[in-house]
């Protein structure tokens, strides 16, 4: 376990190291949050809000959204696993007497909090004192808070486990190109990234709530603003965990697999 | 210490002819050649041992090497090192093992080098105690001091194997396997790796299997060799044996003050001669070099001497020439 812990932190430290980085990422999630609030703030005023998603409810939803983005992409990715993979650098991992989906789980969860811990408390200090309709709101109540923290947390290790799955599949593709942008493609838009998932015509909501995608972004900034109540929540933590439990028992199994067939590239 | 016993490994490599039309096929059908990677191989090693493990580019050692460590899973044969099969108890196994792939990084190359030894220490779970004195000893024997604190990235390519090194060896392993571990490497690197490798194996009787291209290594180093061509083990023997086989002659080149006659010796084939040098071809196994040099100095006043044994680069030219590979 000591290693796993030891691995997550190292990821995180050196996360922590791409400063530059995070204030580009910075500009650009304060940017795109601002176009997309914009956008719904000019069709809400024509009256076509017809639905039950009030439009500070939606603000909140962008800005959590942008703040959390590495939490929620599933392009965010590792390529050093993929180069580990393609190129043969695998054979060290294998040298260790630790099991490798753990490892490799740790270093996938560190990547993303530290992108994330740099981002997100900047971004919040701006976005909390924007003008209306811009401004992000508070919590309806310290439980809907501490719920948000929680299923946002478990969500990240959900897009973690979807995430070990198209890494694993560089061992039967050898490139991380095709099933890393097919997968993320359609796995973001289940999300609600493109589309806020209240938003969507029901049936398609249906559909969202039969794929993990939804687990990781959508609820928790739904929990936050109180539009998932606390029963409701408790239950979304559930599904989370059985996504959780499901997802990692594939990646186990086909990286088991993989490792029976494995050829460590190159000389 | 380590016993195979006729290992095999085929793999399968997808193949087609150039051109568009072969590509278009090959999108249909694709043809693949099985190539023996390693065909019943079967040694022994003991503890203590450095061996140097050679033999052409393809030849299989690096398999073997993977092999041995548990990496890959042979399709023949039995391997036991220290009483376990590598690939069945891997886990249990790789803790009593280090590994240096010479080609490859194990640091992690954005941060300062110390931090991926304190992730090893946590991987291996080594004993607080045991690291700092294990820390110590690599930092001194290594001269690892400034080093520790600086990125991988900014290290020179000398400094980073002495790093990998240090690293595939925290955790006090019984037996370690090196993989090209002096490639690219400038002489005082090399000279500083190899200076390491010997005391550890002295010191600690750390088992050493060593794969290289370099033959000064294994001159430096290994006491037993073993080589391998085509998948087969063909040599597995000392190298004073080897060269006992092969290189029997020695080149003699004597510089002499000046005289006007060609020089006399019996069971030497001159090779050149002018009026002050003359250089010799001398077979052991005839001539001892004593009388040689006996009867030299009877016909001119001699100035200096060198004998210079045959490389061990033509010994193996020879030894792979030989068998065909």
């Amino acid at each position: 376990m000591r290693a796993y812990l030891s691995v997550w932190r190292l990821r995180f430290l050196q996360g922590m190291q791409y400063r530059t980085a995070a204030l580009a990422g910075i500009a650009t999630q304060l940017f795109f949050g601002l176009v997309f609030i914009m956008v719904y703030v000019a069709f809400y005023e024509q009256g076509s809000s017809g639905s039950n998603f009030p439009l500070q409810d939606l603000v909140s939803y962008v800005w959590l959204q942008q703040m959390f983005l590495t939490f929620i992409m599933l392009w965010f990715r590792d390529n050093e696993i993929f180069e580990l993979i393609t190129t043969g650098n695998i054979a060290y991992e294998l040298c260790r007497p630790c099991g490798l989906y753990p490892f490799w789980f740790a270093k996938l969860i560190g990547q993303r909090l530290s992108s994330a811990a740099l981002r997100c408390w900047p971004i919040l200090a701006i976005v909390l004192f924007l003008p209306r309709p811009y401004r992000l709101s508070p919590p309806p109540s310290l439980a809907a808070l501490a719920l948000f923290a929680a299923s946002l947390l478990v969500g990240l290790f959900v897009v973690v486990s979807v995430s070990m799955l198209l890494h694993l599949s560089v061992f039967w593709t050898l490139s991380p190109t095709g099933s890393t942008l097919m997968v993320s493609v359609a796995g973001e838009f289940f999300a609600g990234t493109v589309i806020p998932v209240p938003l969507m015509p029901a049936w398609l909501q249906r559909v969202c709530d039969f794929l993990p995608f939804r687990w990781a972004a959508d609820f928790p900034f739904r929990v936050y603003s109180g539009q998932i109540s606390t029963g409701e929540a408790l239950w979304g933590i559930a599904a989370q965990l059985a996504w959780i439990a499901g997802l990692v028992a594939v990646g186990m199994l086909s990286l088991r697999r993989a490792m029976r067939r494995v050829v460590v590239q190159g000389g | 210490m380590i016993t195979l016993q006729g290992i095999g490994k085929s793999f399968k490599v997808a193949r087609r002819a150039a051109g568009l039309r072969q590509a278009a096929k090959a999108l249909f059908v694709r043809e693949y050649t099985v190539v023996e990677a390693l065909r019943d191989i079967t040694f022994r090693i003991g503890e203590g041992e450095i061996v140097g493990y050679i033999g052409p580019n393809g030849a299989g050692k690096s398999t073997s090497i993977k092999v041995m460590s548990g990496i890959l899973v042979p399709d023949t044969g039995t391997c036991r090192v220290m009483g376990f099969t590598p690939w069945k108890e891997r886990t249990a196994y790789v803790k009593n093992i280090g590994v240096v792939f010479g080609q490859r990084s194990q640091l992690w190359w954005d941060v300062p080098v110390i931090d991926s030894f304190r992730l090893l220490r946590d991987i291996y779970k080594i004993p607080a105690a045991e690291y700092a004195s294990q820390l110590t000893l690599l930092t001194e024997t290594l001269e690892l001091g400034g080093l520790l604190q600086t990125p991988v990235r900014q290290l020179s390519l000398g400094q980073r194997m002495r790093c990998e090194i240090a690293a595939s060896l925290l955790h006090g392993p019984r037996i370690l396997f090196l993989d090209e571990p002096t490639i690219g490497l400038d002489a005082v690197s090399k000279l500083a790796v190899r200076q390491f490798i010997r005391t550890i194996n002295r010191e600690k009787g750390v088992t050493v299997i060593l794969t290289t291209h370099d033959m000064s290594d294994i001159e430096a180093l290994a006491g037993r060799i073993l080589m391998i061509g085509k998948g087969t083990l063909l040599y597995d023997g000392t190298l004073s044996d080897l060269r006992g086989r092969f290189g029997s002659h020695r080149t003699v080149t004597v510089d002499y003050r000046e005289n006007p006659r060609p020089l006399e010796l019996p069971g030497a084939k001159p090779l050149s001669w002018t009026p002050e040098r003359a250089v010799f071809r001398v077979d052991t196994g005839q001539v001892a070099i004593a009388d040689v040099l006996a009867r030299l100095s009877e016909q001119v006043e001699l100035l200096d001497v060198a004998i210079e044994a045959k490389p061990v680069e033509e010994l193996i030219v020879e030894l792979y020439r030989e068998h065909r590979i």
